[in-house]
């Protein structure tokens, strides 16, 4: 068990990585505390599994070190750190049984048969495979098969932590959700840490305690789902967790004003150079009609069950505004305020912090 | 279960290459069928014989002694050819500029004709005047592959090794680029040497195309004919006349057809049995 850190990482498969583009990873320190759950989320080649191969020691970064507890392990191989991965697709050895299975990475390190007949029935009993010890391991469905993939890394003792490479891909919606909870039980019981790579925010919000979103080589934000709700970090963060996303709306500064299409928009700190990109965030859940406020024209009304999502025209800009069931939505001359507290100012695409 | 639904005109569609198989294979087989039970001798007379050439030519000492050397010539280059397909393709680079070199390096001599092949070997090896015979002999070796039988059957091995590994290669190599990544890293992870990767991993993960290159090249070498009649001429003696070549010594030059189509039909039915054993027993674990 341990405390991991990444100090000052960055990658690129590159040999000579010049223009921003060739980093796989740009800067990045990320902590990881003891036995949190994680999911890392963000968007296909945003550099999430070279992250991960970073922690589990596939890869050895470019640049920076990784430290379990205080313990240099930049460049330690991979199997001496004490890390489970789970790979997108199921990795099992076919031509052994699923006990071999189980047993193999113990046998590797030479360990005493007795030991692994014990630990192996443990994990075995863990993962309900207890009954298919015996059979051959090819012959497990896809979530059997993703079952020996994790249990081969829980039968080590003292696993630091596991992590999963989009684990349930090409498992069947109907069992997605069993492996999901057994994820969850298993973290409980085991204590590891669990870092949980997904593009499915479905899926990250309801595994992690924290969140790590990433976007374009870079972590953009760390949080709890709450605070990536309401207090995104980034535009990217607004619009990828949500649904729907962020209204994120140019605007131009004038003389410390933030303004919209002609509206002036309250706003903590405006702080930015003139070349700097400059826009307003606002999540359609903290937009509200009222009798005098912003002039919006309504384009179309979608309902979605239990809310309503307006699209609308601000002058040039879209906005979309969620309006909860039973509430008017006023067919014309419609006016709209933004909840000052979670209306935030972002340059470019960077959140402003309220100081 | 839905029911069969009965479409007689479905043969239709088959006649095409029940047409084309009957024309390659079943008329000349059935040729060679006849000529096995009778005795000609010519003017297209004919006459009743029954199993008497197959009883000769099971009996005779002369084949079954080609049929030795045959299934020695067989083992060994298998024994050979296998491994070290294998090894070379394990060797080869999985990315970058030098697979492709590699490819076309090991592509190269299945794109040459058997016969120069054999006309290859048999002037490289010559003792007087051959590149590898005058450096053998140089090195101070007594070395003859026209006169010493031990000579002329390890440059007959070493031709076909050097010939079909390649085909032993390119296969095991498809094979070998055909395994994610995430085997080995998960691999890597549980802390397996490369024994244990190549073990249960990656020999695991080539059977399929191993067993195809093990099949295609029992079946080439057993009817391997060009080559040693090129490089060798079957000799020196016989030492080196394998079951193709003597077939070929009956047929036409001594024009025995009736225990030469028999000869070929026991030919036939011993590489089609035995290339059926080996492939049931590979393929027998793949469905559990």
């Amino acid at each position: 068990m341990a405390v991991i850190r990444l100090k000052d990482i960055r990658h690129s498969y590159a040999a000579n990585p010049k223009e921003g583009a060739d980093w796989a990873l740009k800067q990045m320190d990320v902590e990881w505390q003891d036995g949190g759950a994680y999911a890392l989320l963000g968007p296909s080649g945003c550099g999430k599994t070279t992250l991960l191969n970073i922690i589990s020691g596939l890869l050895t970064p470019s640049h920076g070190d990784v430290w379990f507890d205080n313990l240099n392990v930049t460049s330690q191989p991979a199997d001496t750190r004490n890390i489970a991965q789970v790979f997108q697709f199921p990795v099992v050895y076919d031509t052994m049984s699923v006990y071999d299975n189980l047993a193999f990475p113990l046998r590797n390190r030479k360990i005493d048969e007795k030991i692994i007949d014990i630990r192996v029935h443990d994990i075995a009993r863990m993962l309900d495979l207890e009954h298919r010890l015996k059979e051959r391991a090819s012959g497990l469905t896809a979530d059997g098969k993703q079952k020996i993939s994790l249990g081969r890394g829980l039968v080590r003792e003292d696993v630091n932590a596991i992590l999963f490479d989009e684990p349930l891909t090409v498992i069947d919606p109907h069992l997605k959700w069993q492996l999901r909870s057994k994820l969850k039980e298993l973290h409980g019981r085991v204590g590891a840490t669990m870092i949980y790579v997904t593009h499915d925010q479905t899926e990250a919000l309801t595994f992690a305690d924290q969140v790590v979103v990433m976007y374009d080589g870079q972590v953009v934000q760390i949080g709890t789902p709450i605070e990536l709700f309401e207090q995104p970090k980034h535009t990217f963060v607004g619009h990828f967790i949500g649904s729907p996303g962020m209204n994120v709306l140019q605007c131009q500064l004038d003389q410390g004003k933030a303004i919209v299409a002609g509206h002036q928009i309250a706003v903590v700190n405006t702080l930015a150079a003139p070349d700097q990109l400059t826009e307003i965030g606002v999540r359609p859940e903290f937009i509200k009609f009222s009798k005098n406020g912003m002039a919006v024209d309504i384009v179309k009304v979608n309902d979605v069950g239990r809310h309503s999502i307006v699209e609308s025209k601000m002058g040039d800009h879209d906005l979309k505004i969620m309006v909860p069931e039973g509430q008017p939505i006023p067919s014309d001359g419609a006016h709209v305020i933004f909840d000052t507290a979670y209306t935030g100012f972002y340059v470019d695409g960077w959140l402003q912090e309220r100081d | 279960m839905a029911t069969k639904s009965n479409n007689q005109k479905g043969w239709f569609f088959v006649l095409p290459v029940v047409a084309l198989v009957a024309f390659n294979a079943l008329i000349p087989l059935m040729t060679v069928v006849n000529y096995s039970v009778q005795e000609t001798f010519g003017n297209n007379q004919f006459f009743w014989e029954g199993i008497t050439w197959f009883a000769d030519v099971l009996a005779s000492e002369r084949l079954q002694a080609s049929l030795g050397r045959q299934l020695f010539f067989t083992g060994t280059i298998l024994i050979i050819e296998i491994p070290l397909g294998i090894a070379i393709a394990l060797a080869m680079p999985k990315k970058g500029v030098w697979v492709s070199v590699c490819l076309v390096l090991m592509a190269l001599p299945l794109l040459i004709p058997w016969n120069v092949v054999g006309a290859m070997w048999n002037i490289f090896a010559l003792p007087d005047i051959g590149l590898l015979g005058r450096m053998i002999n140089g090195l101070g070796f007594d070395y003859n592959f026209t006169q010493n039988p031990t000579a002329a059957w390890l440059t007959t091995i070493l031709m076909d090794v050097w010939h079909w590994t390649s085909l032993v290669v390119l296969l095991s190599y498809a094979g070998l680029t055909s395994i994610p990544d995430a085997y080995y890293q998960a691999a890597k992870i549980d802390g397996a040497g490369s024994w244990a990767v190549f073990r249960h991993i990656q020999l695991p993960k080539m059977k399929r195309v191993l067993t195809i290159a093990i099949l295609l090249r029992f079946m080439d070498s057993f009817m391997i004919y060009t080559e040693p009649f090129v490089l060798t001429g079957g000799g020196p003696g016989n030492t080196t006349t394998f079951l193709s070549i003597d077939l070929v010594k009956i047929a036409l030059g001594q024009f025995d057809l009736g225990p030469a189509a028999a000869m070929s039909l026991i030919y036939f039915l011993v590489v089609l049995l035995l290339s059926w054993l080996f492939y049931t027993l590979m393929m027998k674990n793949e469905d559990q």
